[in-house]
Order: structure tokens, then sequence, then C-alpha cells
């Protein structure tokens, strides 16, 4: 399956539209086991994010990636900024460089994430989703169900990597915010490819 | 100046504190600093990181940060600039103090680095 302009277009603007939907329950995920500005975080980046997607509807699809990937750089902070920022630009530099095979793009994502976040799976970080979505688009096996039981994994695990690592095993039994916030972007993908 | 020292912190009165206690040890030595974000918030930003590292006189920058995305925000901006950056692992405050004080006697790269290395951390 192909990454289009017309389904990056649509599945950026869903994203842009469900995180500020959530940004309440991500800053809650966030408070319980982070600094609780994920959601707020999330959202200023959106907001940058929403300017872009109506610039110009017709970009190409690693531009407007690269774009993308900027705005969230400069505009998130946090974390999250330099992590999504990471993966928007491998995603950018894939299509570019390579082909507009959707599996690979999301995987070159999911690698641009190991790599700044340091991570291999298993931290309780935003990767655990990324990496099996990855995996499952390679094998044709992505969708709800599975990516719910992707984000249900984390629950118990430890976190041993972000701010949510200093609370060593009390971190267990709460969703980790960046998780989540990549389960909603997967979940509008899935709902682009459907 | 062979080296210069950047202070990279979630918080602007922690950077400036960190910077002040190395500027003592350190008075002839470039020393920029930032903390939290452009809002003023508590947290790290790119940019901020990278106005930073464009003001330090250093022909290398030595530079130290506190948490986690500042660390990601400073290899972020490694990844970009053509200055040479040395980001090191250690405990901030202690790490910058040793580093200044080092580099205002103008030690080598050895006895810095070295020197440093006992202050690793897990981060």
């Amino acid at each position: 399956m192909k990454l289009t302009q017309a389904m990056t277009y649509k599945w950026l603007q869903l994203f842009v539209q469900d995180i500020q939907k959530n940004q309440a329950h991500l800053n809650e995920l966030d408070t319980a086991i982070g600094d609780g500005d994920h959601g707020t975080n999330m959202v200023r980046g959106m907001e940058q994010v929403s300017k872009i997607l109506s610039q110009s509807q017709d970009q190409k699809v690693s531009d407007l990636l690269k774009q993308v990937a900027f705005a969230l750089i400069s505009k998130v902070g946090g974390a999250s900024g330099p992590l999504y920022g990471t993966a928007f630009l491998e995603m950018s530099k894939y299509l570019q460089n390579q082909d507009d095979d959707l599996a690979s793009v999301i995987n070159a994502g999911a690698l641009g994430i190991k790599r700044r976040g340091q991570v291999n799976g298993g931290e309780k970080t935003m990767y655990d989703i990324w990496q099996p979505v990855a995996a499952d688009l390679q094998q044709q096996q992505f969708n709800q169900a599975n990516l719910d039981s992707h984000l249900q994994a984390t629950l118990n695990l430890e976190a041993t990597k972000g701010r949510a690592s200093y609370l060593g095993e009390r971190s267990q039994g709460h969703l980790d915010p960046g998780a989540q916030s990549s389960t909603i972007l997967f979940t509008d993908l899935l709902q682009v490819l459907n | 100046m062979k080296y210069g020292i950047l202070i990279v912190s979630h918080v602007p009165e922690i950077a400036q504190g960190v910077a002040q206690l190395v500027a003592q040890a350190a008075p002839d030595i470039s020393i920029t600093y930032t903390g939290g974000t452009e809002e003023g918030q508590l947290g790290s930003s790119f940019e901020l990181i990278q106005q930073a590292v464009q003001q330090n006189q250093g022909a290398e920058i030595l530079a130290f940060y506190d948490l986690g995305s500042s660390k990601m925000n400073l290899e972020m901006v490694q990844e970009t600039t053509t200055k040479v950056i040395h980001k090191f692992d250690v405990a901030l405050v202690e790490g910058a103090y040793t580093a200044g004080t080092l580099a205002q006697i103008d030690s080598s790269w050895t006895t810095i680095s070295q020197s440093l290395k006992k202050l690793q951390l897990r981060k």
C-alpha cells in the first residue's frame, strides 16, 4: 500500500482534530506519571500543523512531512517534540530517497524514534506503539484490535525511559501519554485507510 | 578560546544558576545557557538551544543538560549545526563545574574528558 498525498492530508487533519479533542486526557495521563503537559504541548504543535495544512493542499508528501517535523520540533517542546519531529523527518527522508510504501515509511519513523529516544522496545514509550504498528503494516495485520492491544500491552510495563522512569514500578498500571497519542495517530491512519 | 560551555536545563533559573556557579571558576570561558521553553514554561526548546550554541564563543562546545528532553533537543541541535558540540551524560552541576575549572586552565581534551567520565550518569 502506498502513502498518497490525499491520504496524508486527511491523516494529518484527523490527527490535529483528535489531539485537540484529547488534550485534557493526554494531560491527565501525563500528570499521573510525567510532567502533566503532553496534551498542551501536542496541541501547540497541532496549531502549527494546522496552519501548514491550510497553506497549501498540493505539497509533495515528503515536503509536507518535513514541514510538519520542523513544526513539531520547534513548537511541541518536551520530549515529544524531538521524538515526533524525528519520526516525521525520517518518514519524509524515506519518501524522498526511497519509495512511498506505507509500511516502510512508518518503519522509518519508528526507527527515528528508536534512535532519538535510545529505546529498544518494552520501556513503556511511544516506540512500543510505533514498532508493532510498523510490523503489523508489513504483515498486513494493521487493524484497530491489534492497535488497541499494543496500547494495552504497555499498561503494566514499568517505565525505564523518560520522565515516568523516575517512578520505577509505580509507573505500572498507567498508560504512557506518548503511547496514547501515538495510538491516536494510528487510529487516524486506520480511519484514512478504511 | 578553545572550549566554551553550554548549559541546558528545563528550568531557566537552574540554567542561569549553574552558569553563574561555573563562571566563578571559569571567568575567561564563554558560558551560554538556556532553560525552559520560549513561552517561559518549564521544558526545553530546540530553538533556544540553537541560539545559545550560536552565541557561544568557544571553538568547541562542552555541553551539559539535565533531563531527557533537554538531551534530545540538544542532540537535534548537534545534528543541525556545524559547530563541534561535545555532549556529556554527567551530573549537570558537578560536570559543568569540572569542565569550567579545567577549561579555564587550558587543560587538554584528554584531561577534561577523563575527569568527566567519573561523573557519568545513566541518563
